[in-house]
């Protein structure tokens, strides 16, 4: 059993959870993932470890609501417990001291990009970071994105806040002006298609880490399957990261909504049956 | 082998076997019809999720073990993997001592309630038998009366736990809780070990649990064995990943003596052809484990599953049969098999493959399939299928499947399940980059003590055999838990 200890509310949908995990936070490093069930009856989800503290045992995770799971997950209080955690899962983000890395995060993909910036940080990257949202509610984790980049610009769709623009606005602003040798972006599939596109242009490696539907998250059964340079790979095992520029973002988006209807569906009525 | 022949003797020899044999004749019981085992009705079943096979009554039972002929040389033991005193179970099942029975088969297979399931029997004990071998007869129903000794015993609410040794305070760690790893748990905890099972999922059983469907096998008969592990001492870690949660070196540091891996062959493959992972096409491990570990189906449960009207299996396998008979459970109006060569080479249990017949299920073998189509939402609504035929054997020995130019045709599919084999899981060997692989990523081990590269560490099961069978991997758990017996035994004499 996996206690929680802490949580807090950046916006309405996005929660952060500090979980008793002392396993996985000795063992986890920037990159890695963890996949939770509540109950008998629960679903198995992927969620990024965001930061750990191996000494006090904790992970921390943060949680966007989208669906049935998610939503359940934030509603749990302090002192409740999560049935099943398992991890770390996945293989680390390479870390290494290359020069400059543009760091780019888009939604709650802010969250698993947090520790990548960290680590990249400390191993004496120059380290630029975008953070992209809708709007400004949606901004999530600036101040500790601040705290290990040398420089944060904030993109919104609305320009409530920050620049107003696209992520990759963000991106081709700081690739005009300096040279940038590695870009690291997460986010929703769309926004990593395109990040990936622009980086391209300018012949910058670039990783992203995707965010496919998974059921065991060891390699068993394929759910998580994307296409990488026109080869198979599963992203539980052989990523989440991959090169940006081989990954087929259409063929991902596409098996992304395979559940849609159905999942839906039972959130419509997840929602009904809270709310009678 | 001289020991094991002697003993059958001195066991065969006995008043109460040799009073039984002179008590019929062997014609009489030479011209008795085998036993058909009772099952639930196709049309019905093929709508839920309960046993199809009910189980023998007592009658029919004590009738098919009058069958036995309580061989000399009883070459049904030869097809056994674990080596079943097979005579001996079947005779105390003709003296209607059925605990007795039950006993004999837990001296040498910890899970014969299993075993009598879901052995292949008919290319096993069954093949060897006496009436199969030399009087070209139906066999003598060995795996219905292991699952009547071994269900009775656990009806009858007095089921026997092996007894343990002294413990003797040395931990091992078993890497995986399928049968492999429970049958070496088992093992060492009868030896005196302090056993801990480290299992990657929220579930304990491996395949068993997540593979093999509740129809053929009820997870309840699983959990009565698991529990019995329990009771024996055995403890159990679930959502652990040996190479993740924490690693051997950590595990080691914690004071564990040696290892058992037992992980599971559970990398699926596809096919690579065009249109493999639109929507609606799955692993059969993806299709299986949302249905039978997440309980897809039931709409109480969280996760999700497509459950399409026209759905194809591709392969010929168990799990290719279990896959297309949920499929059909599930609703589908069409569910068909897509093998690419005869029935005759199919590896199916052939018992699944009649089942699944008088399910309903169509058969299109020596088809193959080329390419999938998709609709504007990326979800499956085709497929082209090629016909084949047998040309030479391969190295396999089967005839290889050849395709047959021009025979292309399409079929509406909105479901497609690939259930083409498995290959090892690489969790293991990616962790540990010194531990010696072939180039098919089975782990490498002594045949005798299952003992890998590294000295500590002992590994069976698929892991070690790529895709095989429930008994095979329990044997090698087995074998393995007597090579870490002698391995730990030694180093605590050396020191
Ligand atoms: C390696 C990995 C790391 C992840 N890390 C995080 C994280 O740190 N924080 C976080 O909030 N989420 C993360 N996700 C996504 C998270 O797993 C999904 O949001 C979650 O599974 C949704 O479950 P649900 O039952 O709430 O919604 P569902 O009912 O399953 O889905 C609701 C809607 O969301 C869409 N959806 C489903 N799965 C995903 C997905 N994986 N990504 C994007 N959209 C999806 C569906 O198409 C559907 O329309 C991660 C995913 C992966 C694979
Ligand atoms: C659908 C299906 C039907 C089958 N039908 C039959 C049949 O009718 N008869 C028959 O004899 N055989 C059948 N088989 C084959 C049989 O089930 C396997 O040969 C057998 O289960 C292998 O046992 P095992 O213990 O080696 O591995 P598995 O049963 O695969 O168990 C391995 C376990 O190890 C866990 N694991 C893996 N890595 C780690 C790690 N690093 N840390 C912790 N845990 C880990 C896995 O999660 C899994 O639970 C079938 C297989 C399938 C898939
Ligand atoms: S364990 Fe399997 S092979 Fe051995 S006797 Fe029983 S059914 Fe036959
Ligand atoms: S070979 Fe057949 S008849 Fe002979 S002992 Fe074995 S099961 Fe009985
Ligand atoms: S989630 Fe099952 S293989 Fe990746």
């Amino acid at each position: 059993m996996n206690k929680i200890l802490e949580k807090e509310f950046f916006s309405k949908n996005v929660v952060q959870i500090v979980l008793e995990a002392p396993e996985i936070a000795k063992s986890r490093k920037p990159g890695h993932f963890v996949i939770i069930k509540m109950g008998k009856k629960g679903e198995r989800i992927p969620l990024t470890i965001a930061s750990a503290d191996a000494a006090k045992g904790t992970i921390t995770l943060v949680v966007q609501k989208v669906g049935v799971t998610s939503a359940k997950l934030a509603e749990l209080e302090v002192g409740d417990s999560i049935t099943d955690v398992v991890g770390p899962l996945g293989e680390a983000t390479h870390i290494e001291n290359v020069g400059t890395v543009l760091c780019a995060g888009g939604g709650v993909g802010v969250a698993p990009l947090l520790p990548i910036v960290e680590g990249f940080k400390k191993a004496g990257n120059r380290v630029v970071t975008i953070l992209a949202a809708r709007t400004k509610d949606l901004v999530i984790l600036e101040e500790q994105m601040r705290a290990f980049s040398d420089e944060v610009i904030v993109m919104t769709d609305d320009g409530s806040y920050g620049k107003k623009g696209l992520v990759t606005a963000g991106m081709e602003e700081v690739i005009d002006r300096e040279k940038v040798n590695l870009s690291v972006v997460i986010g929703p599939a769309v926004m990593m298609k395109f990040a990936a596109l622009t980086t391209k242009k300018y012949n910058i490696e670039t990783y992203a880490s995707l965010n496919t539907i998974m059921v065991d998250g060891t390699g068993m059964c394929g759910a998580c399957r994307v296409s990488v340079g026109g080869k198979t790979k599963f992203v539980c095992v052989d990523g989440p990261e991959f090169d940006a520029h081989k990954v087929d973002f259409d063929e991902m988006l596409s098996r992304l909504g395979a559940y849609k209807d159905q999942e839906l569906k039972d959130y419509e009525n997840f929602l009904k049956l809270q709310t009678a | 082998m001289e020991d094991i022949v002697a003993y059958l003797k001195a066991e065969r020899g006995q008043d109460w076997r040799a009073d039984l044999r002179k008590s019929m004749k062997a014609k009489e019981r030479t011209s008795k019809l085998r036993v058909k085992m009772p099952e639930e009705d196709p049309n019905t079943r093929n709508t839920n999720n309960v046993e199809v096979n009910t189980g023998l009554s007592v009658e029919q039972a004590v009738l098919e073990a009058q069958r036995c002929l309580d061989c000399p040389d009883p070459t049904c033991m030869q097809g056994c993997p674990v080596g079943i005193n097979i005579p001996k179970f079947i005779k105390k099942i003709e003296t209607e001592d059925f605990l007795g029975a039950a006993s004999v088969l837990k001296e040498t297979n910890g899970l014969p309630a299993v075993c009598g399931r879901v052995c292949p029997q008919e290319k096993q004990c069954e093949s060897t038998c006496f009436y199969t071998v030399k009087m070209k007869k139906i066999p003598v129903a060995i795996g219905y009366l292991e699952r009547f000794a071994a269900d009775f015993e656990r009806d009858s609410g007095q089921m026997a736990i092996p007894e343990t040794g002294d413990s003797n305070k040395i931990k091992v760690g078993i890497v995986g809780s399928g049968p492999a790893g429970l049958a070496a748990a088992g093992d060492l905890a009868k030896f005196g070990y302090d056993v801990t099972v480290f299992e990657a999922l929220h579930e304990i059983g491996g395949v068993l649990k997540y593979g093999i469907p509740e129809f053929r096998l009820p997870n309840d008969i699983v959990d009565v064995e698991i529990n019995n592990l329990k009771k024996m001492g055995v403890n159990f870690r679930i959502n652990f990943i040996v190479g993740k949660t924490a690693s051997f070196d950590d595990l080691k540091a914690d004071g564990y003596q040696a290892f058992f891996v037992g992980s599971g062959a559970g990398l699926p493959r596809f096919m690579n052809i065009p249109g493999e992972n639109y929507n609606g096409i799955f692993s059969s491990n993806e299709y299986l484990t949302r249905v039978n570990l997440m309980n897809a189906a039931d709409p109480e449960y969280d996760t999700p599953v497509i459950s399409g009207k026209n759905v194809a299996v591709i392969g010929g396998g168990n799990t290719a049969m279990d896959s297309v008979r949920t499929a059909k459970r599930l609703g589908a109006e069409r569910s068909m098999i897509i093998y690419r060569r005869s029935e005759a080479e199919m590896p199916a249990r052939v018992e699944e493959v009649i089942h699944a017949k008088e399910e309903g299920i169509e058969f299109m073998n020596l088809h193959n399939p080329l390419e999938y189509y998709a609709d504007e939402n990326g979800r499956v609504n085709s497929m082209k299928i090629q016909k084949m035929e047998l040309g030479e054997p391969d190295a396999s020995g089967r005839r290889r499947p050849v395709p047959i130019p021009g025979s292309e045709f399409i079929v509406d599919v909105d479901t497609v399940v690939v259930s083409v084999g498995v290959s090892p899981n690489p969790l293991i060997p990616a962790s540990m980059p010194d531990l010696e692989v072939t180039d098919w990523g089975t782990i490498v081990v002594d045949k005798d003590s299952m003992q890998s590269s590294i000295p500590e560490l002992f590994a069976g099961g698929d892991i070690v055999r790529g895709g095989a069978t429930v008994i095979l991997a329990m044997g090698d758990g087995r074998k393995a838990a007597a090579g870490m017996h002698a391995y730990i035994q030694e180093k605590v004499k050396a020191n």
